[in-house]
Order: C-alpha cells, then sequence, then structure tokens
C-alpha cells in the first residue's frame, strides 16, 4: 500500500518471527534434557560414536560463514557493493561447505545402519534410539533452515548486483543476517549437545 | 474525538469494494492485499467451515439420542467426534475473531492504513486455506479419517491405521499462518498507531488482539515442532514419543498443552476485546476501569501459558507439579473475573439500550461465567479426579469456547456488520433468533454438566439406559441451537441484500472505525486521523 518503507517496523517483525523459530527449536531441546536426564549412561555411549572431527569442523565453517555475513552487512552500509557481494558469496559458499560436511556425516552413520528404525538401532536401549531420534530430527531441522537460509542469501546476492540493495536501503540483508546468525547459534548449541558431552 | 476531516470533499469517495486494484473478478480478492478484503475472505471460509463442523456435531448427537442407536458404525463416530474438533478448534475458532474482526478493525481503529505486512497478511490467508484443504485431503486418502481426537495423544496417533501425518500437517500449516498472522499484528500496534493515539487510547478490542497475537508467535511454534515429530515418526519411525522406542508419551501430553491450552485463550481473549467495545457503546459510558481491562489482557496471555498442566492430573506428573498448576489455574480466574466486574460496573448507571450486540454481550458475560466457575471445579485437584474425561468437561468447554468466543463472535458481527457491508439487518428478528439460540443452547450443553457429574465419560459411543434422558434433552437443544443459528445468519443475509443504508455511525460508537463511512474506503481514511481523546468518551 503505502510508499514509504518502515525500516524499524521490518526489524520488529523479524525479530518477532526469530522468536518464534526459537520456540520451534525449544520444543526439542525440552525433550532432549528431559530424555538426556532419564537415559545419562545410553546418551554417553551414543554419543561417543558420533564424528568430533566432522563437528568440530562444521562448527567453524559456519562461525567463520557468520562473520562473512556481518562484513558484508558492513560494507553495504559503507557503499562498497562489491565487496559486500563477494562476502555474501562466500557466505553462501561456506553454508553450503556446511550441508556438504552434513550430508558426509549423515551418509557415513546411515552407511553403518544407524538410521531411524535400522534393525541395528532397534536392538539397541531405548536411550540410544532417542539419542538416535533427536540427532536426526534436530540436526535435520537445523539443516532444512541453513537450506532455506541459502535460498535467502543467493536472492540476496541477485539484489545486491542489481542494485536493489545498496547503502541506502539495506534492511532486507540486515534481516538475512538476523536469520543467518539465529541458524548459527542453534547449531553453536547443537555441537556441545551431541558431539561434546559424552 | 477526531478532526472530523474524514466526510471532507463533495465527492463520495469509492469505498473497499468498488476499488478494485490492478485484479478483476475473484483475483481481485484473492490477491487483494487489503486488510479489510482479507478479513472478509477469512469470514467466508470461517463460516463455511463452521457450518460443515456444526453438522458433525448434529450427526453425533443424533447417534446419542438414545442408547444403542444404531445411526453409524464406532469408527465413524470417532472420525466425527475428531474431525468436528479439528475443525471446529484450528479452522474455526482459532482464526475466528483475530483473522475475521482483527484484520478488518485492528488497522481501522489504530488509525491506520493497512496492517505492518499487507503481503505477509495475504501469505497468511493462502496458508490457511493450504492447511484446510490438506486436512480435508486426509479424509479421504491414506487409511481414511482420523479417529484420534483433535489432541492427537501418543502412542494412540502413532498406531493407528488411518491418515494422521496428512491432517497433523494441515494442522502445522495453519499454525504457520496463525503465527505470520500474531507477527503482522504486533508490529502493527506497535509502528501504524495514529498521531496521538498512544497506548492507553488504544481501543479495549486492539488489547485483546495485541495480547492473543503474543500468544499465536509464542505459543504456536511448540505444536509446531510437536506435530512435526508426529510426521517423522509415522513416515520415518523415529521414536521419540514412542514408549516401545524409550519415549514417553507423557513428554507429547506436554508439548501439546504448551500450545493448546494457551490456545484457549487465543479463542476466547479476542471475544473479551469485543465485549468491551459493546458495552460501553450501548450503555453510552466511559468503559469502568479501561487500564485493569487492558491489563488483565495481558495478565491472561501470560499466566494462562502457564497452566497447561492441568490437563494432566491424571495422567502420571507428580503431585508437586499437580499443586502448582493448580495454583496457576485459580489464579488465571482472577483476571477473568476483573474484566467481568469492569463490564457490569460500566453498565451501572448507563443508559443501556438493549440492541443485538449488547444482548449477544451480555450472554456472552452469562455463559462465560458458567464455564469459567465449572473450569474451577476441574482446576481442583480432588474434583478433577472425579470430573476428568467426563461429559463434565465437554460442557464446560462448550459454554467458555461456543458461550464464550462464540457469541463475543456473533456480538462483534451485528456490532460491525453496518461497518462491513454498509447495510443494517431487522434487528427484532436477530432479537428473537438470539432467543431460540440461547434456549437451545442451554439446552444442549447444562445437561453434559449433570451427565460429567454422574460419571458419564466423554468420545464414548453407546451408554447404559440410565444417561438416557439427559442425552436426548441435549439431542433435542441441539436442533434448537440449529434453527437459531440458521436464522441469525438468514437474518444477516437478508440485511446484506436488502437492508436500508447504515450510514458512518449507526451506533454512536466513539472509536475511529466509526469516523469513516461505511463501508470504508480503500484505505480507510482520506486523512489520518488526530487522536486527542481515549476510546470511550461519550
Amino acid at each position: 500500500m503505502g510508499t514509504h518503507q518502515d525500516d524499524t517496523g521490518s526489524k520488529i517483525g523479524m525479530w518477532l518471527f526469530l522468536l518464534s523459530e526459537i520456540l520451534l527449536f525449544g520444543g526439542l531441546f525440552i525433550l532432549y534434557s528431559s530424555y538426556r536426564y532419564k537415559n545419562p549412561i545410553d546418551f554417553h555411549l551414543a554419543a561417543w560414536e558420533l564424528n568430533r572431527v566432522l563437528g568440530t569442523l562444521n562448527t567453524l565453517i559456519l562461525i567463520t560463514s557468520s562473520l562473512t555475513m556481518a562484513l558484508s552487512i558492513f560494507f553495504i552500509q559503507k557503499g562498497n557493493r562489491k565487496l559486500s557481494a563477494l562476502l555474501l558469496f562466500v557466505t553462501l559458499f561456506l553454508g553450503g561447505l556446511f550441508l556438504g560436511v552434513k550430508s558426509v556425516e549423515w551418509t557415513a552413520k546411515i552407511g553403518h545402519d544407524l538410521y531411524p528404525n535400522s534393525p541395528r538401532l532397534l536392538g539397541r536401549s531405548g536411550g540410544e534410539i532417542l539419542f538416535y531420534g533427536l540427532y536426526y530430527s534436530m540436526t535435520g531441522l537445523h539443516g532444512l533452515h541453513v537450506l532455506v537460509g541459502l535460498l535467502v542469501l543467493s536472492v540476496m546476492l541477485v539484489l545486491i548486483l542489481k542494485g536493489k540493495i545498496n547503502e541506502n536501503r539495506f534492511v532486507p540483508l540486515e534481516n538475512t543476517g538476523l536469520y543467518w546468525h539465529l541458524v548459527d547459534m542453534i547449531w553453536i548449541f547443537l555441537f556441545p549437545l551431541f558431539y561434546l558431552i559424552t | 474525538m477526531t478532526e472530523n476531516g474524514t466526510f471532507e470533499g463533495t465527492h463520495p469517495i469509492a469505498n473497499f469494494y468498488q476499488d478494485q486494484g490492478k485484479h478483476r473478478g475473484i483475483l481481485a480478492w484473492i490477491l487483494s492485499t487489503d486488510h479489510k478484503r482479507i478479513g472478509l475472505l477469512y469470514l467466508l471460509l470461517v463460516l463455511l467451515f463452521f457450518s460443515v463442523a456444526v453438522f458433525f456435531g448434529f450427526l453425533m448427537r443424533l447417534k446419542l439420542m438414545a442408547p444403542g442407536f444404531p445411526l453409524m458404525k464406532p469408527q465413524m463416530y470417532n472420525a466425527i467426534f475428531t474431525l468436528h474438533g479439528i475443525i471446529q478448534i484450528f479452522l474455526v475458532v482459532i482464526p475466528a475473531i483475530p483473522a475475521i474482526f482483527g484484520n478488518f478493525f485492528l488497522p481501522l481503529q489504530i488509525g491506520a492504513r493497512d496492517v505492518a505486512f499487507p503481503r505477509l497478511n495475504l501469505l497468511s490467508w493462502w496458508l490457511y486455506i493450504s492447511g484446510a484443504i490438506i486436512v480435508f485431503l486426509s479424509l479421504f486418502t491414506g487409511g481414511g479419517p482420523v479417529d484420534t481426537g483433535w489432541t492427537f495423544y501418543a502412542p494412540y496417533s502413532l498406531r493407528t491405521m488411518v491418515n494422521v501425518p496428512l491432517a497433523v500437517f494441515g494442522v502445522f500449516i495453519l499454525g504457520l499462518s496463525s503465527i505470520l498472522t500474531g507477527i503482522n499484528f504486533v508490529t502493527t500496534t506497535h509502528r501504524l498507531r495514529a498521531p496521538g493515539m498512544h497506548w492507553f487510547r488504544l481501543p479495549l478490542f486492539v488489547w485483546g488482539i495485541y495480547s492473543t497475537a503474543w500468544v499465536q508467535i509464542l505459543a504456536t511454534p511448540v505444536i509446531g515442532i510437536t506435530l512435526l515429530l508426529i510426521m517423522l515418526e509415522r513416515y520415518l519411525g523415529i521414536g521419540v514419543f514412542d514408549p516401545a522406542k524409550g519415549g514417553d508419551p507423557i513428554l507429547y501430553q506436554h508439548l501439546f498443552w504448551i500450545y493448546s491450552h494457551p490456545a484457549v485463550y487465543i479463542m476466547i481473549l479476542p471475544a473479551m476485546g469485543v465485549i468491551s467495545e459493546v458495552i460501553p457503546v450501548f450503555s453510552r459510558k466511559r468503559i469502568y476501569g479501561y487500564k485493569a481491562i487492558a491489563f488483565s489482557s495481558m495478565a491472561i496471555a501470560s499466566v494462562g501459558s502457564l497452566v497447561w498442566g492441568h490437563h494432566m492430573f491424571v495422567s502420571g506428573q507428580s503431585d508437586l507439579a499437580s499443586l502448582i498448576f493448580s495454583l496457576l489455574t485459580f489464579l488465571v480466574a482472577v483476571p477473568s473475573a476483573i474484566k467481568v466486574f469492569n463490564w457490569v460496573a460500566t453498565l451501572y448507571k448507563g443508559s443501556i439500550e438493549l440492541k443485538p450486540p449488547l444482548l449477544f454481550a451480555l450472554t456472552f458475560i452469562f455463559l462465560f461465567s458458567i464455564g469459567g466457575l465449572t473450569g474451577l471445579f476441574q482446576g481442583a485437584l480432588a474434583v478433577n479426579m472425579h470430573l476428568h474425561d467426563t461429559y463434565w468437561i465437554v460442557g464446560h468447554f462448550h459454554y467458555i469456547i461456543f458461550g464464550g468466543m462464540g457469541f463475543g463472535f456473533l456480538a462483534g458481527l451485528h456490532y460491525w456488520f453496518p461497518k462491513m457491508f454498509g447495510r443494517t439487518y431487522d434487528c427484532k428478528k436477530a432479537v428473537w433468533a438470539w432467543v431460540i439460540l440461547f434456549i437451545g443452547f442451554n439446552l444442549l450443553y447444562f445437561p453434559m454438566l449433570i451427565l460429567g457429574w454422574e460419571g458419564m465419560p466423554r468420545r464414548y459411543y453407546d451408554y447404559p439406559p440410565q444417561f438416557h434422558t439427559l442425552h436426548l434433552l441435549a439431542t433435542i437443544g441441539s436442533w434448537i441451537l440449529i434453527a437459531g443459528l440458521i436464522w441469525i445468519f438468514l437474518n444477516l443475509f437478508q440485511g446484506l441484500r436488502k437492508g436500508k443504508e447504515a450510514g458512518g455511525n449507526p451506533w454512536g460508537g466513539t472509536t475511529l472505525e466509526w469516523q469513516t463511512p461505511s463501508p470504508p474506503p480503500m484505505e480507510n481514511f482520506e486523512r489520518i486521523p488526530v487522536v486527542e481523546k481515549g476510546p470511550y468518551e461519550f
């Protein structure tokens, strides 16, 4: 309707959306803590099997991508569109790399017959089945969010290259950044919960 | 209350029905980002789904008319009470007042041209209709209609052969629609208030919608993830709630009610907002205790989010947890009672005009009080043991949801009808239709309270002969209630076609929506009003 743009309004909307995202994952974190409390030994044994090297690598990748995302916003505000686009491209690349590593990890697990409802998993104790159930649903839902993030980042990249996002109008990029950082932060909680606490 | 700049100009302004925008025909509606058109689109669908769900309710009551009455098989009965619940809760009651009246009147009442994100608003409607279509598709695909009850309790929902995953996916989409609407309304209230419209000049309906929107944003994602896990379990066997795989069905109940109890407040808070609009207008008096009503909305929204455990007193949660949930349940009655006292105090010494909107509003107070007070019985731990899962519960929540939200909706519909459609309806017929509805309502639901007290369990397909009289009364009540509903909507429909021109302000309302023509022009106000007074200065 109105031709004016309410930047503050857009940001409020984005923060509210992120709040609902936190509650979406919140349900899973409640389940995780409740089941971990009930099955400490099973969770310990199952977590031992996850690949800590790949987990750490992915954490580094995602944190670095948050840095390039923030720098991309910084440079669009300074009016350096080229550098901003380049940094956004690096962010996209790192996000893709994260999903690549993730799929290597999942493939290996599935290759070892450790996937939901697999005969090998069903032969184990309830706590270990729960651990893998939560592992696949939580990292899966997170991966889905990374994928959506990649799509949005690509759109932003096109908009920057076309000049529709520039030093005067960059709220969509800032909002994308907010989303990307949230996805990053959720991983920062997932990583220790699944890979480090054993 | 505003500078009367809205009727200036010698040429008549095109209203939002005439002003079409770039699309024609039906596209001018289903692609419109105008909040008023979107509100009416919701109205159309909600009424459609409502009549389907009422029909299911009618079948259910018919089956229970006499013990052993051979109308349908048990599996069919289970499917019908489930569908009645799913449709009424997720497709009718939750979206009704926020999505219809909230969309139409929130921008008008705060003096804005639209909501904060008009395109997102249209997306919400598309998600709503998509979710509805998916729910209806689930009836005819997979193993057939869902038979779990609207609560989808694990582990039964994980085992039953019917098409649970698709129905659950439909509800997930509906939840997404609800979240986006909530985000839109909170942002709108913060950003688009007209000059001078500070927080304590907001009409109380806006306070109701605003606090509801927060519950929509914060509670809905929790049921979203819960339903997603049900789908993962059904499609991939992920095992999070399945006791055979170490899962805990009680956790399902927790997550389900973390949303679904606050959802009750998504239903009732906007209705309370409507009542707070109607009562001052028809008693020609400033509302008593404005701030108390505004803050009690926020109090209900926050305390109401912490009472979900009272659905689980017999499910095996710890005694301590039950005790705390029981206490909080009693606490949440306090802000609700504050509202009731304030409404009654507003009527005191007012010059009351008993027009249909006020009649429905007063009925709201009466029926909601019965619903609220019967709720306190269930909130008491010892009494709950006796009442849990009986017809008492069914009677109680119909008094709250239908008697409260339903009558609040009808009050709003009769109050804002002239503004939405520019025409009036026959007030006398509306009153007679109300009489029938009121009699039918109480004849249908009051016997349920007694039945439950005597031990009749809910959701049962059949019953022993000692319960026959009360069940028969309830069934007769359902016929009278449906007759009343039909008459109400026929009367409104007649008003729509042949009613007299309403004019800008037929009831003498003081809030901003009455300061613009009926129906309002495309962007609501020719000039954004400047607010200098509170909302109810007569």
